[in-house]
């Protein structure tokens, strides 16, 4: 059973290699035939439609509605959404470590020496 | 009244000052985190109370001999329209404090709750789309990136750990347990409601260093406990070697995250792991709590008595 978020990745990834604008019919047609599952070919078009609206308010998709039917298109690249999300992780804006928590953050080169230090000098205690 | 407000003075005093710096000097917090976690905590609040008590206090002072006499008197007079006698220019500035403080406080609380929602839709909106739940890693979402990144967005509703593949492909499936043990122990104990509220007094009180301070030690108390909780489901060596790698970039170019001035944590975190320390004694622990609340009682006591 494919969730909703599963649905938005895979409308995402067909958008994003698409080198022009879909339509929502082709669109579906191009998931359909894609995907190795009987799920997908289950998939209603009022579902991608669904989809759609969903990425489009939340700026991933834009919609041209000059041209009949509607056309879709990514935004913006792949790469661009995730130079975005690691931007915001790596902590390079000013609101950094507020809504997520980081295993460790990459350190200096001086840093990196003194943990290599640490861990050649000493011996882990047994356990 | 002028007595307890003066106490609470000192007491707000020694909060801002010296209690704060010398927690943060202390050894014994990197052996007990969680007591130490209770104990910035007790600061925190007794610190806000006190100064807020010294002001009230004060600025009653004028009106009446008790809290509760000089509140009626207060707002008896206020609601008709008149000012009560024996309220000098300083009493009402120290009312006026008092009303802008919590205000402030207050205002710094919500700002930073709803900067802090509105970026995690963000985030998990992107990550939705930009990573897939590997079979390999149960529990955590992996995402095409060259660097070893780790990090999970909390949240009331909904949750997620995303690993980039860089990390997958540079640590060892024990390493990778240990990350997760990690950032499910973030996720599970709800350490982002104590970084935020730390988060918010430091945004509130930006002039103030001892607040910064307090938000610095709790973020590596945090992750204190989160070492703890990974070392007793995997183990110490596979935790440090996961630290280091990730740290140090995992042989990938450490451009990525260098621009990133967060206070040192690894050093202080390998250090600990690698060398056994007795946790405190239960009796140590034990005091320790006590004094905590007591603090925090403290300045209730003296409202109250005042």
């Amino acid at each position: 059973m494919a969730t909703l978020g599963d649905l938005e990745r895979s409308v995402m990834d067909v958008l994003w290699t698409s080198p022009e604008p879909l339509s929502a019919g082709d669109l579906r047609d191009r998931l359909v035939s894609s995907a190795a599952g009987a799920t997908r070919r289950q998939l209603a078009a009022t579902t991608v439609l669904t989809v759609l609206s969903r990425l489009e308010s939340k700026g991933f998709v834009s919609r041209n509605r000059m041209h009949r039917p509607h056309l879709y298109e990514a935004v913006t690249t792949r790469a661009d959404h995730t130079a975005e999300l690691m931007h915001e992780v790596l902590g390079a804006s000013q609101d950094r470590e507020a809504a997520l928590a980081r295993f460790i953050g990459q350190v200096s080169p001086s840093e990196a020496e003194t943990l290599r230090a640490l861990l050649s000098s000493t011996t882990l205690p047994a356990k | 009244m002028v007595l307890a407000s003066a106490l609470l003075a000192i007491l707000a005093f020694a909060l801002a000052w010296p209690a704060p710096i010398l927690l943060a000097r202390a050894a014994w917090p990197s052996r007990a985190p969680a007591v130490a976690l209770v104990v910035w905590q007790a600061i925190a609040i007794a610190g806000v109370l006190s100064t807020l008590g010294s002001l009230i206090t004060f600025g009653l002072s004028g009106v009446a001999d008790t809290l509760t006499a000089g509140l009626t008197r207060l707002t008896e007079s206020v609601a008709t329209g008149g000012s009560p006698a024996g309220l000098g220019a300083l009493h009402i500035f120290a009312l006026c404090c008092a009303v802008l403080f919590s205000g402030h406080l207050m205002l710094s609380v919500l700002t930073t709750v709803i900067r802090t929602e509105r970026e995690r839709r963000r985030q998990h909106d992107l990550v939705t789309l930009l990573s897939a739940p590997a079979s390999t890693v149960p529990g955590a979402r992996v995402m095409e990136y060259p660097a070893p990144v780790a990090y999970c967005l909390p949240g009331a509703f909904r949750t997620a750990t995303v690993l980039t593949d860089g990390l997958v492909k540079a640590l060892s499936p024990d390493e990778l347990a240990a990350v997760l043990a990690h950032e499910r122990a973030h996720l599970t104990q709800q350490h982002h409601l104590l970084l935020l509220a730390f988060r918010a007094w430091r945004k509130a009180l930006p002039w103030f260093p001892i607040a910064t301070r307090a938000s610095d030690a709790v973020g590596l108390l945090v992750e204190m406990l989160a070492d703890d909780a990974a070392r007793s489901e995997s183990s110490a060596e596979s935790l440090v070697s996961a630290i280091v790698t990730v740290a140090t970039g995992g042989g990938s170019s450490p451009d990525v995250g260098v621009a990133d001035a967060t206070p040192e944590s690894a050093a202080p975190r390998v250090t600990r792991l690698l060398t056994e320390h007795p946790p405190l004694p239960s009796a140590t622990v034990a005091a320790v709590l006590m004094s905590a609340v007591v603090l925090v009682l403290v300045p209730p006591a003296l409202l109250l008595a005042a």
